[in-house]
């Protein structure tokens, strides 16, 4: 019943579909990988303007009053669209959009999106709400500064910077954003199910696959929350109506608000929100764990539990969201249901951590860029997580809440671990993508500024945490309980950031650089079995896989396989084609 | 028939439930027995219902956080007709229509599984009108609410001021989807006479059709939430 019916990209190729102007080619297309370098491309380019705004707000931090050009709201703005565009614009779409495009169909031996016009759509639509969203620079009041919590009544009434049109752009941007992720998402998640090559079974997928899978569907489910919510707060702001307003008295007078209920804004909020950590951790966690494999040339450990790990957090992040609101005022017994749901999230991810460090252990460990990245993941995950245990208990929460130590941990568990595995993700597919390998050197130099940059940026922060420092005050003016040695602190993790920052531009150049020039690398450069190095062409053209698709004999981690000939079997070798040590004289090894 | 074996192959893998999933999970190529399209309008049906779900659990909790009154749904939605005061009456008709449409739209099925194009055209057209028809139903009962009850989004003079925020906004994200799904309908049944599933197979009626009783469906929920509570 199925397979005649459902002729399409994904299953055959046919010869009068491949592009051939410049405009299909590169603009319109629907080719999942030119599809996925524009997102990649346009969330790196957006990124960037976040970086510097995390940039300026650090010189503020760690210099009060030195530089005339951030007053207090443009602090406030700097700090919501630094969160916003790093959380939401560039860390999911360069996940999902940018990698998820890019590496389904070509891990699980597709020829595309089961629907790759949809697919273009996405993207052009989260270009169109990248627009949006950055065109709130330019209008009056500028962009909002209501925190990327964007919590009601503050974020839409007069005195929060940009109130009237920034805060609209935001949430028309995220509208249309959800919109472009909803229509790529759906495409990721059937892709998935339904467009496997013959052999690829769920369980012979690699874990990238498992976790961008888990991820989209995490996101198909969390979105609607905060799309709902955009909708009533734009309801709020331009209608007048109340569902996240109280009755306010504001500088002596009343206002037309009444009966609303600010605290059901917090939890629509974060029943997108706490998921959305996981949106971006998940597929974090399945690329690491195939960078790791293929780098210490052995197989990921306890491949099942990985993927029931995937599963699991992905389950237990939807009961978990109301550790944000330790503070709001919440009947103590939802605290302790929802302490008890955070902690329990630990088990499948420190069982993770467990077998990211077993895969290692007496692995044939190759320190090449991506590996360095992927192990420092591995520190930067765990100082993250193990802070996150720490804030999920309420007791421990309460003093803690708004202050640095709160930054510190979510940019370590979500922040820069992602990061890291961004960067690893890069240095490890740039082959695939141009044929070429990125600077050597240059990497290094860039992973350890990045590693050790972001542990001077945000070691201190936790001590400062400590200290009572709160997060989002723009100078802290005189203050009794903070010592001044604080300030000092602050200085230093200015210059750290600062340094940090510029170390980013030696990646970027190194990226340009290349793309043109960077040292050829020849065919699956770093031996790795699965599906996307296998390509009839290299790098991979349009349809993928020439003539035929490939058939699917075997997991994605047969690395170091005992009597065999080469250290790895690619997927796509039949049991037949296996080499073996022994009978090996009479093999040539030219078809390799 | 041509998928007899088939139902007779998946009667058989019915015997034990968790066989078959595991049959389905552990499956190379395709997980469900289904055309694409017709799984990603599942996944999407089950992203929208998250979507209506939460604006009525948001519905539910302003509800319960006013300290206003609301108003009485029997007098709010009541019709005056030759003098009798009728509550609901409206609402039973609107609620009547959009669930014979979703009769004709299995009906629709049924013929363009059979290959009975012109019949399943016309009885897509015929959902088609119906759920054009409750469009307009709506529009007269919220003309009503609004130019003779005075009822805004931002104001009530018959209770508590979320009443009409709640409800401009839940009814009106659903007829948005009711008007989606005429146009979706036309569209598909335009498509279908003009013969360009001839080749593919009739299962976009069926995908259509998907669509269609989650929108019904939906509406039941609302029906009961804003007009029996």
């Amino acid at each position: 019943m199925t397979e005649m019916e459902n002729i399409a990209i994904a299953d055959q190729v046919d010869d009068s579909s491949h592009p051939n102007s410049f405009l299909t080619k590169y603009v319109w297309s629907q080719d999942h990988k030119v599809i996925a370098i524009q997102y990649s491309i346009t969330a790196i380019a957006v990124g960037l303007i976040a970086l510097v705004l995390s940039g300026i707000m650090r010189l503020q931090l760690g210099f009060p009053n030195e530089f005339s050009f951030i007053d207090p709201s443009s602090y406030l703005q700097f700090v919501t669209m630094h969160g916003m565009i790093m959380v939401i614009y560039l860390l999911t779409a360069l996940l999902l959009g940018g990698f998820g495009n890019y590496l389904i169909p070509l891990m699980i031996g597709a020829r595309d999106m089961v629907f790759p016009y949809l697919n273009m759509l996405s993207y052009w639509t989260y270009l169109l709400s990248v627009l949006v969203l950055v065109s709130s620079f330019f209008v009056s009041g500028g962009p909002t500064g209501a925190g990327w919590t964007l919590y009601p009544p503050q974020a839409i009434l007069s005195g929060t910077p940009g109130a009237d049109a920034g805060i609209l752009l935001m949430l028309i941007s995220l509208a249309i954003f959800i919109v472009a992720f909803t229509m790529g998402g759906l495409n990721y998640v059937s892709t998935i199910l339904q467009a496997r090559a013959k052999g690829m079974t769920l369980m012979r997928m690699p874990l990238t696959i498992w976790g961008i899978f888990v991820a989209t569907i995490l996101g198909l489910l969390a979105f609607p929350a905060l799309l709902v919510s955009a909708i009533m707060m734009i309801f709020d702001k331009v209608v007048g109506t109340s569902f996240f307003m109280p009755a306010i008295l504001s500088l002596g007078e009343t206002l037309d608000h009444s009966g609303g209920s600010p605290i059901l804004f917090q939890h629509l909020f974060w029943f997108f929100g706490h998921p959305e950590v996981y949106i971006v951790a998940l597929p974090a966690f399945g690329m690491v764990s195939d960078v790791i494999a293929v780098h210490a040339r052995k197989n990921i450990f306890g491949y099942r539990m990985m993927v029931w790990a995937i599963v699991a957090i992905g389950g237990l992040s939807f009961v978990v969201w109301a550790h944000h609101m330790y503070v709001s005022g919440m009947n103590p017994y939802f605290g302790f249901f929802f302490a008890t749901t955070t902690l329990i999230i630990a088990i499948p991810t420190a069982l993770k951590v467990y077998n990211w460090l077993l895969t290692l252990w007496r692995g044939n460990i190759h320190l090449t860029v991506p590996m360095l990245f992927a192990i420092g993941f591995i520190f930067t995950f765990t100082h993250g997580g193990l802070t996150g245990l720490m804030l999920g208990n309420v007791v421990i929460d309460l003093p803690l809440s708004d202050t640095f130590f709160v930054v510190a941990h979510f940019h370590m568990v979500m922040g820069v671990s992602p990061v890291m595995v961004l960067f690893a993700a890069i240095y490890h597919w740039f082959p695939l993508l141009t044929g070429r390998f990125l600077n050597n050197s240059l990497g290094k130099f860039h992973f350890w500024g990045t590693f050790l940059g972001t542990y001077a940026i945000y070691l201190p922060m936790h001590y400062l945490g400590f200290l009572g420092v709160p997060r989002r005050y723009f100078a802290m003016g005189e203050t009794d309980f903070i010592p001044e040695s604080a300030q000092t602190l602050n200085a230093g993790i200015t210059v750290s950031a600062i340094i940090v920052g510029l170390v980013q531009l030696v990646f970027i150049a190194n990226l340009i650089w290349s793309t043109f020039k960077g040292k050829k690398s020849g065919r699956n450069p770093w031996q790795a079995t699965s599906l996307e190095w296998q390509t009839a062409q290299f790098p991979p053209g349009h349809g993928n896989w020439g003539e035929h698709v490939p058939q699917v004999h075997r997991w994605a981690y047969d690395y170091s396989v005992p009597e065999v000939k080469d250290d790895f079997i690619p997927q796509n070798i039949s049991p037949e084609e296996v080499e073996y040590l022994i009978s090996d004289e009479n093999n040539s090894r030219e078809d390799k | 028939m041509p998928n007899n074996q088939q139902q007779e192959q998946s009667q058989a893998s019915k015997s034990s439930s968790w066989q078959s999933v595991k049959n389905d999970w552990g499956t190379d190529k395709q997980a469900f027995d289904m055309p694409w399209g017709k799984l990603m309008m599942w996944i999407f049906l089950l992203s929208d219902t998250f979507i209506f779900s939460i604006f009525l659990i948001s519905y539910m909790n302003v509800r319960m956080s006013v300290t206003v009154p609301w108003p009485n749904p029997s007098e709010v939605f009541a019709l005056t007709i030759a003098g009798h005061h009728i509550p609901l009456v409206l609402i039973a008709i609107m609620t009547f229509i959009l669930i014979t449409s979703s009769g004709t739209m299995a009906m629709a099925v049924n013929y363009a599984y059979q290959g009975n194009k012109k019949k399943a055209v016309y009885l897509m057209l015929t959902t088609a009108l119906l759920g054009a028809s409750f469009i307009g139903m709506q529009a007269f009962e919220w003309t009503k609410l609004i130019v003779e009850e005075g009822i805004r989004p931002w104001e009530n003079p018959m209770g508590a001021n979320q009443f009409g925020a709640a409800f401009f906004m839940i009814t009106g994200f659903h007829g948005l989807h009711v008007s989606a799904g005429v146009i979706y309908l036309a569209m598909i049944a335009k498509r279908i006479s003009q013969g360009k599933y001839d080749n593919k197979g009739y299962q976009i009626v069926e995908i259509t059709g998907l669509y269609w009783h989650f929108v019904d469906l939906v509406w039941v929920f609302i029906f009961a939430f804003f007009y029996l509570w």
